[in-house]
């Protein structure tokens, strides 16, 4: 299934809804091209909704990573929401859970920005 | 692509030649999922199975072929009484395991990329990378058929098995 993007304002954050697999090709390029599209509008409280995303691969992961580096390294911060239990799984293998804020409700991870 | 099916009394062996592009690691997934699911691996098993192979091949078309168009990917699945074995093979210069960084590693936490050969073995019962036919590498890696009328939806090995080094 193909990685569909769309994105709403919540205050100063804004939250990302994905859908699909994140995986080498399509849905890695719209992940950057969503995440590089939100810097240049100077959006830089982003939180990506994960809900519907129920896989990953590495290059999935090395996105999520880059756009997580990218935000950062402007100021910014991203943060993930809802995550599925296979992508909740593996960002424990890689360690990266504990790298990124995790949220279970959307409402808290928008405040969590302060 | 081009495939071929080869069956032996107690082994099943079929092999394609997959282009070096992106679509080939979809392709490439797919049909293994089918051979698993075929062969009774449960859901969680297939999963780890296909992305297994998906790693493998992204291995095979990104830093064997370095992308390049003019070489190919060879994929061989074997279906012994015992267990799934996978090959994938691709045309570059071959690779040593021990060359591989850690990505748990804390300086290598946040690096884009080289968790795909950590996935695999994480996820698969056996791995090792040998030096292929051609020159490249070959990735081969297995996992231990499901004992016979299991309901199967969660395997033995995988993601509770901490991989020996890092990958």
């Amino acid at each position: 299934m193909l990685l569909r993007a769309t994105h709403r304002d919540a205050g100063q954050v804004t939250v990302v809804d994905l859908s699909g697999r994140i995986v080498l090709g399509d849905g890695s390029a719209l992940l950057r091209k969503t995440i590089r599209g939100l810097l240049q509008d100077q959006r830089k409280a982003i939180v990506l909704n994960l809900a519907d995303v129920d896989y990953i691969d590495s290059s999935g992961i090395g996105e999520l990573v880059s756009g997580f580096t990218a935000v950062k390294n402007q100021g910014g911060d991203l943060k993930l929401l809802h995550l599925t239990k296979k992508v909740h799984d593996l960002l424990q293998l890689t360690k990266l859970y504990t790298v990124f804020d995790v949220y279970t409700d959307e409402s808290t991870a928008v405040r969590s920005f302060g | 692509m081009a495939a071929t099916l080869n069956m032996a009394p107690d082994t099943k062996h079929l092999e394609i030649t997959l282009e070096t592009q992106v679509e080939s690691v979809n392709l490439a997934e797919e049909m293994c999922l089918r051979v698993a699911e075929a062969a009774g691996f449960g859901e969680d098993d297939c999963y780890r199975i296909g992305m297994s192979v998906r790693e493998g091949v992204i291995n095979a078309f990104h830093y064997g072929n370095q992308e390049r168009p003019d070489k190919k990917i060879h994929l061989a699945l074997d279906i012994t009484p015992e267990k799934l074995i996978i090959h994938v093979l691709d045309e570059g210069q071959g690779f040593t395991l021990a060359d591989v960084p850690d990505p748990l590693a804390e300086e290598n936490l946040l690096s884009t990329s080289g968790r795909g050969i950590f996935l695999m073995r994480a996820f698969m019962d056996e791995f090792d990378v040998v030096l292929g036919r051609t020159g490249g590498a070959e990735i081969v890696m297995s996992k231990k058929l499901p004992a016979p009328g299991s309901a199967s939806t969660n395997g033995q090995g995988g993601q509770e098995t901490a991989p020996q080094q890092g990958a």
